[in-house]
């Protein structure tokens, strides 16, 4: 307790599924989920092996938290190697999958091998067997997941399962469950898609069992009445979601615009969570109400409808219903970075990219070097089939289409966009670290985030260490976001904090509000073993440390820790960062002295041997 | 004064957060399927309904059970479902006009929502719910 103890290997091969005892000595020094689906990833994947190969695996985790009433207690992550970045990758997802699968009473999934013809994998409490699913292949995640469900019976079930994109091989594709939420980044979709898997539906009755179910409840309830009482978690996130965010980012001057050409956007009020709450002259509102993910209660999720009457969807009635409406990331990729401030062409992208099975963070920035090479000239609307500039919602929409269902030039978008720069001989366009495409917050306004970016085992991401909470919240401790004393160890320290959120099954959000004793109060109370605060911490370095050595032994070394020419010589032009660049080499040097690692960022001998890598 | 619960659909998140807290306090484990209150989510209709006993004044359940398992709690009206009575006949369910109560296969009786019978605070997915979607109210007799 309150992990279920066993996991499930299924070789896609030959179609054989067993059923193992989890390594509960893992357990102990990896708790679970990120930390535990990696630790038997490295232990069972070649570093060097072609992300495609039938030798990577695909591994789907659940924390000891998933499944009780923990707020935000539902997540779940998929763990593989990358084929964007060649890191290890580990997508994390809310919705209700991972609670489910949880109830079924299963700690992992690991898929091995590659299946002959397209399959999909039922899971009912004990049982699991491997289906035919070619009737689904070629089919969006919004014909599967409903279409599994009536075919299996039971509207109970919970599917999380690949579109277009993933089996296309679209190197950001996503893997989508309860129609709207997504393990996003890094494209684990494409893996998944490699294998011949369509997708995963699980039903599960067993329940979760907590060591100490009065001092769980306890904590719990203390858990939950500090997000309530809180301002971000309490009041910011449920009313405006995410996007609360766009335009304080954008009064930061750290919101990337045209594909990071500029750090503040004209249109930014029009995106924002504020414009998504105001009523138009026709009475139409583009945020219908929030939602929850499984037992949580921030509640940021955003239920969202395209006016009907806008071009997008005027001839479409199928998109005129309510679906998940956009969050900070995806309205800053697909709207300021491309530069469209069309709320309503950007819900519809969104719709688009959760429908065939993509990652909007990356879809979206991907588009935006597009667009910079079309106003540069290296690519041209002859080969594009339309004109890509900056702020066209319509190419937008049209380039997104094509990528979805990979035709024409949505080829070449699906390569990311590293690759898609080095093909038209511009690199240097590319707004990525590790071949990972960036998230919403400019290093040039937000210094301790160039760090984070540089440093993340997964390339360019927000999740792995959100100094923006410290740098613009001021949580726990406020510091000056263009400083840039101090910040290699405030970035150490998010990141191995972020490493036991995401291996205990609990959202990251939480951490606007908790710190790591309400976590560690949660933790212990459910799960057999140590978990004090310094075992905690102890677990979050030697995730991080654990990921590191799989990348280093996969050819990412440290020369990769490092940021766009572009953020590190070109001056920010406005806003309060305005003649700033990002100065990653004042802070990187004791970011790996922090670390343990030596000066070209491999962890010492001595270092692997504290944490007992 | 009869009591029952009342869902207020507009506020319901869809968290889940009741089911855990009555799996939790009446079975011993976090388990939505074996919760008394149940959340429908309906994507379709982009709606998450609450739904659990109503309480009924005149409650079919009560007057169906051939063993007299379900008395009422003259305090506030709750039918009540004493287990070591129960004989798990299903016949309640069948008579039960709203489907609220349901049998339960691993231990072969039935269970419904007694508004947390003995607890002085009130129905635990009352205090669990986040959004005070689900309020315990007064039921003016009819």
């Amino acid at each position: 307790m309150s992990w279920a103890k066993r996991l499930l290997r299924v070789n896609l091969t030959t179609g054989t599924l067993k059923e193992e005892p989890t390594n509960m000595d893992w357990a102990a020094k990896y708790l679970g989920q990120r930390g535990l689906g990696t630790k038997y990833l490295v232990n069972e994947v070649a570093p060097g092996v072609d992300a495609f190969a039938p030798e990577n695996k695909l591994i789907v985790a659940t924390g000891p938290l998933t499944g009780t009433n923990a707020s935000t207690g539902g997540r779940w992550s998929v763990i593989t190697k990358s084929p964007l970045t060649g890191c290890v990758a580990c997508s994390n997802s809310g919705g209700f999958f991972g609670g489910e699968l949880k109830n079924a009473g299963w700690d992992m999934i690991i898929f091995e091998g590659k299946s002959p013809k397209p399959v999909m994998l039922y899971i009912n409490n004990d049982e699991a067997k491997l289906l035919p699913a070619d009737e689904y292949w070629g089919k969006s995640v919004w014909i599967t997941e409903p279409g599994i469900k009536q075919q299996l019976g039971d509207p109970n079930i919970k599917v999380a399962s690949i579109g277009e994109a993933g089996e296309n091989g679209v190197l950001y594709a996503a893997i989508v469950n309860d129609l709207d939420r997504a393990a996003g980044r890094s494209g684990v979709g494409a893996v998944m898609g490699s294998k011949n898997l369509k997708a995963m539906a699980v039903r599960g009755t067993k329940g979760v069992k907590v060591r100490d179910p009065m001092s769980f409840m306890k904590a719990t309830t203390a858990g939950k009445k500090i997000l309530a009482e809180n301002a971000v978690t309490g009041q910011g996130l449920p009313t405006y979601g995410t996007n609360v965010l766009m335009n304080v980012i954008n009064e930061t001057g750290a919101l990337p615009t045209h594909n990071h050409r500029d750090v503040q956007f004209d249109g930014a009020k029009h995106i924002s969570g504020e414009a998504m709450h105001e009523v138009g002259p026709d009475g139409h509102k583009n945020l219908v109400r929030n939602g929850a993910c499984f037992a949580c209660t921030i509640q940021c999720q955003r239920v969202a409808k395209v006016n009907p009457k806008h071009w997008t969807v005027k001839d479409k009635p199928e998109y005129q219903k309510e679906s998940g409406g956009v969050e900070y990331e995806n309205a800053w990729s697909l709207g300021a970075d491309t530069g469209v401030d069309d709320l309503d062409a950007i819900t519809f992208v969104n719709f688009l990219c959760n429908e065939h099975g993509m990652d909007p963070i990356s879809h979206g920035a991907t588009v935006a070097a597009a667009m910079e090479l079309f106003e540069t000239g290296a690519i041209t609307e002859q080969q594009v089939g339309f004109p890509l500039r900056f702020g066209d919602a319509e190419a937008l929409v049209k380039i997104t289409e094509l990528t979805g269902k990979g035709v024409g030039f949505g080829k070449d978008i699906g390569l990311g966009s590293k690759r898609l720069c080095e093909k038209y001989g511009k690199p240097e366009l590319s707004m990525t670290v590790k071949g990972q495409e960036f998230p919403a917050y400019d290093p040039r306004g937000i210094q301790g985030m160039g760090l984070a970016y540089a440093t993340s085992n997964r390339g360019a991401c927000h999740l792995r260490g959100y100094t923006v909470s410290s740098e613009i919240f001021g949580i726990p401790e406020k510091s000056d976001p263009l400083a840039t004393d101090g910040k290699a160890g405030l970035v150490k320290a998010f990141q191995d904090v972020t490493a036991v959120v995401d291996s205990a099954g609990l959202c990251v959000f939480t951490t606007f509000a908790w710190g790591l004793p309400e976590i560690q109060s949660q933790i212990e109370a459910a799960c057999e073993g140590d978990f004090s605060l310094e075992r905690l911490q102890e677990i979050g370095e030697r995730i991080w440390n654990m990921e590191r050595r799989f990348n280093l032994d996969a050819g990412v070394k440290g020369d990769q820790d490092t940021l766009p020419q572009r953020l590190l010589k070109e001056a920010a032009k406005t806003g309060p960062a305005k003649g700033r660049v990002a100065d990653l080499d004042k802070m990187l040097p004791q970011y790996y002295e922090l670390r343990g690692w030596s000066r070209d960022g491999v962890p010492t001998d001595e270092t692997m041997s504290r944490l007992g890598v | 004064m009869a009591k029952a619960l009342n869902f207020i659909i507009e506020k319901c998140t869809g968290c889940h957060q009741c089911e855990l807290a009555c799996s939790a306090v009446h079975e011993g484990v976090f388990n939505q399927d074996l919760s008394r209150i149940r959340i429908f989510l309906m994507p379709d209709v982009s709606k998450n309904v609450p739904y659990a006993c109503l309480q009924c004044e005149e409650a079919w359940c009560l007057h169906a059970c051939p063993v007299e398992a379900i008395y009422e709690n003259e305090a506030n009206g709750a039918k009540v479902l004493d287990g070591s009575i129960c004989v798990g006949c299903k016949v309640c369910t069948i008579a039960c006009p709203y489907g609220t109560v349901v049998y339960h296969p691993s231990s072969g009786k039935v269970v419904k929502c007694d508004l947390c019978e003995g607890h002085e605070e009130g129905p635990y997915c009352v205090a669990s719910c986040p959004t005070s979607a689900i309020e315990l109210v007064e039921v003016a007799a009819s």
